[in-house]
Formats: C-alpha cells, sequence, structure tokens
C-alpha cells in the first residue's frame, strides 16, 4: 500500500473561467505519509493548484487529470473529495455570520464520516486541539472566521486539519501574514498532523519559515505556471539562501 | 357560549359542502363574492351582539368605497368575487387535545406543532379556517386571571364591554381596503387579557391555519397587557397548497400599557397562491416594551408592515425581522413606528432572503414626531440574493420632525458568495446544505429570538425553501 500513490496529478493544466491559462503541464505523485513543498514566486500559480486540486469551480482543467486513491477525481465536486480524504487550508478563509466555528467543524465532520457526532467526546477533542494551537476556548462558540485576526483564521484552517483528520491536505500560504509566535503554533499544529496520521501534505508557501521544524520529503519550485524543478527536503534552504532566481532564469 | 356553538353546528349544510373534496366534506362554505347579506350571515353565525353587527356593516360601506392600494405589489391576481369569506369546520371549541378530531390533529402534527406544548405553553387557541378548534389555558394561568379566549365569546363575557372599548379602535377600519374587508367579516382570533402587574411566565401561542381553496381568513387578534405586566404571544400559520387565488387579512391589535412588556412572535408560513395582506399594530405606553420577531414564509404576495406607536414617555420598541421570497413570490414587508413620547426609542432590524426570481422588498416607515424629543431611532436591513434571477429591494422611509433625535440607518444588499460556498464543500458539505448553512447563519439572529422549537421549525422552513420544495 504504501508504495500506491495517494495522489498522482498528471500532465495537468488549468485555466481561471475557460480563460486566462495558469497551470502547463504539471504532474506530481505524492505517496501516504509524504509532505511536499510547492515554492514559487508570488504568481506563479501556487494558489491555482490548491483551488485546482480541490475541485473549485472557477478554475477548469484543460487537459490531464488528478488521480486520487487510484480513482480519476477530475471532474468530481469539492464536498466529493473532501469526503473522499482531501482537505485544503485556505489562504483567505471565508467568514460565514450565524454559524460558530464548533458547529461548523461539527457539520463538516458529520458530512464526512455520516456518523452522528457524539456531542461530549467531540468537544473534547476539539478542546484539546485548540489547546495545542493555543487558541482560546471562546472561538469555539464565535462566528466562523468572523472578526478573527489572520492569525485566527489560520489556527481555524489547522483546527479543522487537526479535527478533520483528511488523508491529504493542501496547506496554501498558511504561514502568510503571520508573526514568528503565530508561524510556530500553527507549525506545532501541522506536526501534530504529521505525527498521528499518516497523512500526507502539500504545503505551499513562498517562504520557508512555516517548515523549518517540519520533516519535507519534497521540494517542488513552481514558475509561470510549471514545475521547473523537483528536489528534496535541503532544496527548502538552497531558496531560503539563494531564492528563486536560479529557477526564473532556467525558465 | 357552548350552546351557542351547538346552534351553529345544527345548521344544514348540504346545501354548502363541497362534496368532490374529500376533505373538505366537513366544511360548508358561504356563497362567494360579499354582499350585505353575506356580511349579515357572518354576522348571525358569529352570533354577534348589535353593536358588531352595526359594525360590519359599516366597514362592508368603507371597503365598497375605498380603492385597493395604488403601490407596493400587484394584487391583480385576487378576485374578491371567487373569495368565499367563511369557511368553518363543524368542530367545537374544545379544552382537550384528545378531544380534537383526527385529521385535525394529523394536519398540526404535519406541521410539527410541538407536543411539549401542553406541558410548556401556557395556552393553545388553534385556528382551523375560521374557527377556533381547540382552544387551552392552563390553571396557574388561568389562576393568575389571565383571560385567553377567542373573541366571539368574550364578546358576550364580562370583557365584553373591554372588547367594545379597543376593537378596531388601533387599526380602523378607514385605514385601507383590507382593514374595512377585515372588519366586515372577521371571524375566529384570540382575546388575551393580562391583568396588572401579572407576568406570564410562559408563552401563549395560537396556530392559525387556512385550509380550504378559494377561502379567506380573517382572524382577529386583541391583546390588552395591562400596566406592568408582561407577556409573550406567539403565532404561528402555515397552509398548504391551493390553486385558487386565497386571501388573508388578518388583525392584530396589541395594547401595551404602562410599564408593561409584549413580545409578539410570528411565524407565518402560508401557501404559495396566498395574499397576505395583513395589519399589525401595536400602542404603548410610558415605559412599555413592545418586541416583535417575524418570520415571513410562504404567500404568492405579502404586504406587511407591523406598527408600533410608542406613545408614552421612554417607551421602546424592537422589531426583528426575516423574510424569505422564492419563485413567484413577491414580499413586500417591513416595519413601521411612530414616536410621540419624549425618549423614546425603537430599533428595526431585518433580513430578507430571495431566491429563483423571488422578489423581497424591504419596506419601513420611521417617523418622529414634534413630541418626541430625545427620541432615538435604529434601522438596519439585511438583503441575500441567492442567484442573479432574484430582486431585493430596500425603502426606508424617515419623517424626523425633532432637532435633537438619534436616528441611525444601515442597508446592505448582497448575493451569495460563490467563494463561501466553495469554502463550504470543501469541507465535505455538500452544495445544497451549504448554500442552507450559509443562509440559517444568515437568519440567525431572528431564530435565536425565536423559542428554540420555533427556531428549529423556521430552519427547517429554510431547508425546504432552500432545497425548492416550499
Amino acid at each position: 500500500m504504501s508504495d500506491m500513490s495517494l495522489l498522482q496529478v498528471k500532465d495537468l493544466s488549468v485555466s481561471i473561467d475557460n480563460e486566462l491559462p495558469i497551470l502547463h503541464g504539471i504532474n506530481l505523485d505524492i505517496k501516504p505519509g509524504e509532505t511536499h513543498v510547492l515554492m514559487g514566486p508570488n504568481g506563479a500559480g501556487k494558489s491555482t493548484l490548491g483551488f485546482t486540486l480541490m475541485g473549485n469551480p472557477h478554475y477548469c482543467v484543460t487537459e490531464g487529470n488528478i488521480i486520487f486513491e487510484g480513482e480519476d477525481i477530475t471532474s468530481l465536486s469539492a464536498d466529493k473529495r473532501a469526503r473522499a480524504g482531501m482537505f485544503l487550508s485556505f489562504q483567505n478563509p471565508y467568514e460565514v455570520p450565524g454559524i460558530s466555528l464548533s458547529s461548523f467543524i461539527r457539520n463538516a465532520y458529520h458530512a464526512q464520516t455520516g456518523a452522528p457526532v457524539k456531542l461530549l467526546a467531540f468537544q473534547k477533542s476539539l478542546k484539546a486541539a485548540m489547546e495545542i494551537l493555543s487558541m482560546d476556548e471562546s472561538y469555539a462558540d464565535r462566528d466562523l472566521n468572523v472578526g478573527f485576526s489572520g492569525g485566527e483564521k489560520k489556527k481555524a484552517e489547522i483546527l479543522q486539519l487537526l479535527m478533520l483528520k483528511p488523508k491529504f491536505a493542501i496547506l496554501d500560504e498558511t504561514d502568510s501574514g503571520l508573526d514568528v509566535d503565530a508561524v510556530r503554533t500553527v507549525s506545532k499544529g501541522i506536526e501534530e498532523y504529521q505525527k498521528k496520521k499518516d497523512g500526507a501534505l502539500l504545503i505551499i508557501t513562498h517562504s520557508t519559515k512555516i517548515l523549518e521544524s517540519l520533516h519535507v520529503d519534497y521540494t517542488h519550485v513552481l514558475v509561470k505556471g510549471s514545475i521547473v524543478h523537483t528536489g528534496d527536503g535541503t532544496l527548502v534552504d538552497e531558496i531560503n539562501a539563494n531564492g528563486f532566481e536560479r529557477f526564473v532564469k532556467e525558465d | 357560549m357552548s350552546e351557542n356553538k351547538q346552534i351553529v353546528a345544527d345548521i344544514d349544510r348540504s346545501l354548502y359542502d363541497f362534496k368532490d373534496v374529500e376533505s373538505e366534506s366537513d366544511f360548508y362554505r358561504m356563497q362567494e363574492g360579499l354582499t350585505e347579506e353575506t356580511v349579515l350571515k357572518v354576522s348571525e353565525e358569529k352570533n354577534d351582539p348589535e353593536w358588531m353587527r352595526q359594525f360590519r356593516l359599516k366597514c362592508l360601506k368603507l371597503y365598497n368605497e375605498i380603492d385597493i392600494p395604488d403601490w407596493g405589489p400587484s394584487i391583480d391576481g385576487l378576485d374578491m368575487d371567487k373569495i368565499s369569506s367563511y369557511v368553518r369546520h363543524k368542530s367545537d371549541m374544545k379544552g382537550r387535545w384528545e378531544d380534537v378530531p383526527e385529521d385535525i390533529k394529523n394536519t398540526f402534527e404535519r406541521l410539527g406543532i410541538p407536543q411539549a406544548e401542553r406541558e410548556s405553553l401556557a395556552g393553545v387557541g388553534a385556528q382551523y379556517d375560521s374557527e377556533l378548534v381547540y382552544h387551552n389555558v392552563k390553571d396557574e394561568v388561568a389562576a393568575q386571571g389571565v383571560i385567553y379566549t377567542d373573541l366571539e365569546s368574550a364578546m358576550w363575557g364580562e370583557y365584553g364591554d373591554m372588547i367594545k372599548e379597543h376593537f378596531m379602535k388601533l387599526v380602523p377600519p378607514t385605514d385601507h381596503k383590507f382593514a374595512a374587508l377585515h372588519g366586515a367579516v372577521w371571524s375566529g382570533g384570540s382575546f388575551v387579557y393580562v391583568p396588572k402587574g401579572v407576568k406570564v411566565e410562559i408563552p401563549l401561542q395560537s396556530y392559525f391555519r387556512l385550509n380550504a381553496a378559494g377561502a379567506g381568513q380573517f382572524e382577529h387578534t386583541l391583546i390588552i397587557v395591562d400596566e406592568g405586566a408582561d407577556l409573550h404571544f406567539i403565532e404561528g400559520c402555515s397552509a398548504p397548497k391551493y390553486n385558487v387565488a386565497n386571501l388573508h387579512a388578518g388583525c392584530v391589535e396589541l395594547f401595551v400599557g404602562k410599564n408593561a412588556r409584549l413580545r409578539y412572535s410570528t411565524i407565518e408560513n402560508w401557501s404559495k397562491n396566498m395574499y397576505n395582506l395583513n395589519t399589525k399594530r401595536a400602542i404603548v405606553e410610558e415605559n412599555g416594551i413592545m418586541e416583535w420577531v417575524s418570520g415571513s414564509f410562504g404567500s404568492h404576495t405579502s404586504y406587511l408592515y407591523p406598527m408600533t406607536i410608542l406613545k408614552g414617555d421612554n417607551s421602546k420598541m424592537e422589531f426583528t425581522g426575516i423574510t424569505f421570497a422564492g419563485k413567484g413570490q413577491n414580499l413586500d414587508t417591513g416595519a413601521k413606528v411612530v414616536h410621540q413620547g419624549k425618549a423614546t426609542s425603537s430599533v428595526i432590524n431585518t433580513k430578507s432572503i430571495s431566491k429563483d426570481g423571488g422578489i423581497g422588498t424591504y419596506r419601513s416607515s420611521v417617523i418622529i414626531q414634534n413630541s418626541a424629543k430625545r427620541a432615538k431611532a435604529s434601522v438596519s436591513c439585511d438583503s441575500l440574493m441567492l442567484d442573479s434571477i432574484s430582486r431585493a429591494d430596500t425603502i426606508p422611509g424617515m419623517d424626523i420632525r425633532t432637532d435633537d433625535a438619534d436616528v441611525g440607518h444601515e442597508a446592505k444588499i448582497g448575493r451569495i458568495s460563490d467563494e463561501a460556498i466553495f469554502y463550504l464543500m470543501s469541507r465535505g458539505i455538500s452544495e445544497e446544505d451549504a448554500k442552507a448553512m450559509i443562509v440559517s447563519g444568515f437568519a440567525n439572529p431572528v431564530s435565536k429570538e425565536l423559542p428554540l422549537e420555533y427556531a428549529v421549525e423556521m430552519n427547517n422552513l429554510i431547508k425546504l425553501e432552500m432545497s425548492g420544495n416550499g
């Protein structure tokens, strides 16, 4: 089983609303338990790849396939992908008034498992996960992301990651806009996910702060919609030192 | 009282019965259209005192004189000649749930009226078509001197003079054509009197329903909350679907005494062919508090603007409302407030949802009269459109005649965001559920004002509307 791919992206080309082509012939192969990092300069198409993998209807696959656990999910809707075990931590999570964070997670949990949620056990594990993320308990009862600071929004995303326990999670710029302490906290949450579950990760970032304490198996560099280089975890350090210049030139 | 009802029940209804529809076999109806003969017949059926008989005739005259409104949604589809004004179930007044006929019970159960009401609620007056069929006031509430009964029998009792003094004084029949119509043919409804200083701990509730094709419903609710008293009254309405244009022209008159408080909660869910032309009005004395919670679902066309007159100094009003306009619906709703007393304050918060081409219009009027020094008024209306073919309009009116009023107004109109839907779907929630969650969240400020079981019912209604099965 461990040799089998969890997620395969084959020659994937994507345009937004059938107009602007953004991604060209992307290939990825992610196995269970692996952590992949996707780096690249602003505007390279990193978030586009995240949204496309999760099934945002505005992003149209013009060529290629997305295979998850051996099944072609290219045309599946986002909710079905989530129920198959995929997760996307949003760069800009949406504010939804009138739904509390905890009831949102409970609803999502129920939608994914189909099982009734045992309230006490749920609250207990929610509390434990919030502690890991140094989130004040009061956030559980607050409207989803409404009035949350940038840091709290990202923590709320990682909280969902820990509660929903997906097989594969895409973290889109989870570190952007966070101060050093918040990055450390969020990173702790991601570590917890890596530890507890044989979960795979695709971490999208253009900085390296968040990766300092995380084990990384592969690093991909995305420039102008194409993966121009793939290396192991040490590539992160090189990019940290020299930036993307070398890859942009290569292109 | 029961003797009077017996006479009604004994009338030979074979002439009027509709035999072709089984569920209507227990009903008889007046001849369609509105004539003096019809009005007198209603009066006779209701066993009116003479003053009421005269009042009905006066109202009929006014009805024939006043034009239909020349503003708001079209009511051209409403043919008054086709509206039979009076449908009555043969069932008599019932004090015990066990005695209510099985078919009526079934309908109520399908509507989800909670069984727990007998324990948790003080009394139930549920109107089936035009007649009160079920009525129950808990002993301890009655022991506090609270009167909760049907208006017809109350006119003959010790509160007859009180009713005569208040009936259609707040909503005079000259107000508009449908108020005049109501005065002429009203039937059924509730009378509540809460004596001085009495705080009714548990809400009184009443369900109104309309259950026959081509039948109008004209129930009258008269509530008097005396000085320092406190009451929560819940009115719930729903009706099944029919093809013939239906009319609802009810009237609610609320009198809130000095230092008293009245909370009036409504969920209306009329069938999608209903013309809902309801008039609700409250008058509040010194230091009194009037609270409205209003959920408007269903109906083909609605005109509904509960009005509050803040007569006494320091009196207060709070209105929280939600309207859901789906396919083919044109719902024109809002609130009115007139500040008369000094340091009076009003808060209006409304939410409007429109979907599948539905039109939701928020219309309000805030009047601060010259006498209302240091008045405060705040209006906030949010509209959410669920697609590009639906419509939301906001028509807030303000007439301020003082120079020291503190007035705020905020209006937001928006469309449901695809990105927010995607966000919820990325967590495994289906598109339909995601939309319903966003809409329920939008409605939450209203549902949290409702008692739990009604909040649940409202969320179910939203889900039903969202799935297109409303």
